[in-house]
């Protein structure tokens, strides 16, 4: 079979095409910013119903040069990194010492199960309440809903390390704390980062939870702002900076799991 | 060696060892005493799931047992005493080949430069030279289970427990593996307590050889090898290796009897 020659570029174009994932997400995206636009025109829909890309985009730019923008996602990325912070550290610490204990774990797991349980935009006013609409009850927001995800994957994680490998690393007369280094931290890396994982997404949800109920700064009150205006572009606007937010979190601790767990072409029973 | 021949090296009393779970208890072990001289070689044969594995666990200060005791008569309480060599590599998978071998080490602080010599040597001792860098998954179970023993005879202890450490390789480097425990063992001035399956290697590499029976294991029987040091491959065919072999095969016939099944 003979091809002529424009279809043969063609076809060279469509493989290239299918190839090139940037290239296909850039144009995924440039469609439906396009059926978005047509839709909001066919329509006729006002803007504080539906704001067309372009107004978005110009709300966008607007508020980028003022630096309200800057100011309000850094204040959500603070209580965020903060949350982080102290509830992966305490979900450790707390993860390593039932894990010491099945005694504990079994006295304190109904409550785990069951505090998992309550969503957290529940107790979110109640957290405000205690605490304040300032600072310290976001970071306690986000901490909690971090907590759990990552105490139950460090848990997990410490209790499957192999029996057999703890007997080598006893008969090794290796210290706890070199059975945690050299032993338990790889081992229950894996399961640990996939808790990470969820966690760093949830506190996303945990911080504009906490805005939402009270607060003064924040995407999650620029969203309140822009609802109680009518500047439903300014809510947009918020709410694509979360999903940016969002997507990098998940993005860092998936390219942290990459990195640590480049040995990890095992998987083999060994 | 006249000098080492009376100081006894490890010494098993009474020794009982029962698991107990939700439905009863388990008795593997049944007052089992020996004792084993400085520098000896001593191997252990019996039935399959008769208990050698957690004899050896025992000894090694693995499992606390039920009743009566183990000794390392004239040995520093604090020193490293016993490696042990599991029946399965137990390999971290994560650490190379090299970095497996050199884990008792890093455990025990040495310094870096010792541990490199160290590491380095025994590589080359068990014959993985160029397979530094591979990780267990990619060895063969023969080279894993030639690590495992790496990573045991690198911290140097005193006494060596292996639980048949060449079940996994073929005739002939089983052979090799042999010869060369022997040299170590030779070199070191080691004593060796070494579960096998094979009566022939049993009798080759040993000064004694203990028979168990079926669980709960009880020791039957204590056949001392009288064959010259060191041992060569030509004494395989020795009337006296013919006649230990043909001793220990009725005993094991003898206590392999049906109610050895689990
Ligand atoms: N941790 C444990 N808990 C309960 N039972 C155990 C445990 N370890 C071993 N056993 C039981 O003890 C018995 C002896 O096991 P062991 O591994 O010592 O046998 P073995 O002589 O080494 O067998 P093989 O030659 O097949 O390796 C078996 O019936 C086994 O089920
Ligand atoms: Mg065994």
């Amino acid at each position: 079979m003979k091809e002529t020659p424009s279809s043969t570029i063609k076809i060279d174009f469509w493989q290239r095409l299918s190839r090139n994932r940037m290239l296909l997400t850039l144009l995924s995206v440039l469609l439906f910013l396009l059926i978005w636009q047509v839709l909001v025109s066919a329509l006729n829909l006002p803007g504080f119903i539906l704001p067309s890309p372009a107004e978005v985009g110009r709300k966008f730019l607007d508020v980028l040069r003022t630096g309200l923008l800057w100011r309000h996602f850094s204040a959500t990325l603070g209580e965020i990194l903060l949350g982080l912070l102290f509830g992966v550290s305490a979900a450790t610490l707390l993860g390593y010492a039932l894990s010491k204990s099945p005694l504990a774990e079994r006295l304190l797991s109904p409550f785990l199960v069951g505090s998992q349980s309550i969503p957290m935009a529940a107790i979110a006013p109640l957290l405000v309440i205690w605490f304040g609409p300032g600072l310290l009850s976001k970071v306690l927001i986000c901490s909690l809903t971090v907590f759990f995800p990552v105490l139950v994957n460090t848990l997990v994680g410490l209790r499957d390390v192999p029996p057999e490998l703890r007997e080598v690393m006893e008969s090794l007369r290796a210290s706890p704390a070199q059975t945690l280094r050299y032993l338990e931290i790889p081992a229950a890396l894996p399961v640990f980062l996939g808790g990470l994982r969820v966690g760093a997404s949830l506190s996303v949800i945990g911080a504009i939870v906490g805005e939402l109920v009270a607060s003064d700064r924040g995407l999650g009150f620029l969203i309140n702002v822009g609802r109680g205006q009518y500047d439903t572009a300014l809510v947009f606007v918020a709410v694509i900076c979360l999903v940016i937010l969002a997507a990098s979190l998940y993005g860092f601790v998936l390219l942290l799991e990459n990195r640590v767990l480049s040995w990890q072409t095992w998987r083999k029973e060994v | 060696m006249t000098f080492s021949t009376t100081e006894i090296a490890l010494e098993v009393n009474d020794l009982e060892v029962s698991f107990v779970d939700s439905d009863g208890s388990l008795e593997v072990l049944d007052k089992i005493s020996f004792s084993i001289e400085r520098n000896a070689f001593v191997c252990i044969v019996g039935p399959s799931g008769g208990g050698k594995s957690t004899l050896l666990r025992a000894v090694a200060g693995l499992i606390q047992p039920t009743g009566g005791n183990v000794l390392f008569p004239g040995m520093a309480e604090d020193k490293a005493q016993t490696g042990l060599v599991f029946q399965k590599p137990n390999l971290l998978p994560w650490r190379t080949l090299r970095d497996n071998i050199s884990l008792p080490l890093e455990i025990d602080q040495r310094p870096e430069a010792e541990i490199s010599v160290l590491t380095q040597e025994m590589i080359r001792l068990v014959g993985l030279e160029g397979f530094e860098k591979a990780y267990p998954h990619e060895l063969s179970g023969g080279m894993a289970q030639r690590v495992a023993i790496a990573r045991c005879l690198v911290q140097n202890p005193e006494i060596l427990l292996l639980d048949e450490p060449f079940g996994q390789l073929d005739a002939l480097t089983r052979e090799r593996m042999g010869d060369e425990l022997l040299r170590i063992w030779n070199e070191r001035r080691k004593t060796v307590l070494m579960v096998t399956h094979s009566i022939s290697e049993a009798i080759f590499l040993a000064d004694r050889v203990l028979v168990l029976t079926c669980r709960p294991a009880r020791l039957i029987m204590d056949l001392p090898i009288e064959l010259p040091r060191p041992r060569a491959d030509a004494m395989r065919y020795l009337p006296e290796f013919t006649e230990a072999a043909r001793l220990l095969h009725a005993q094991l016939k003898d206590t392999t009897v049906p109610a050895c099944q689990l």
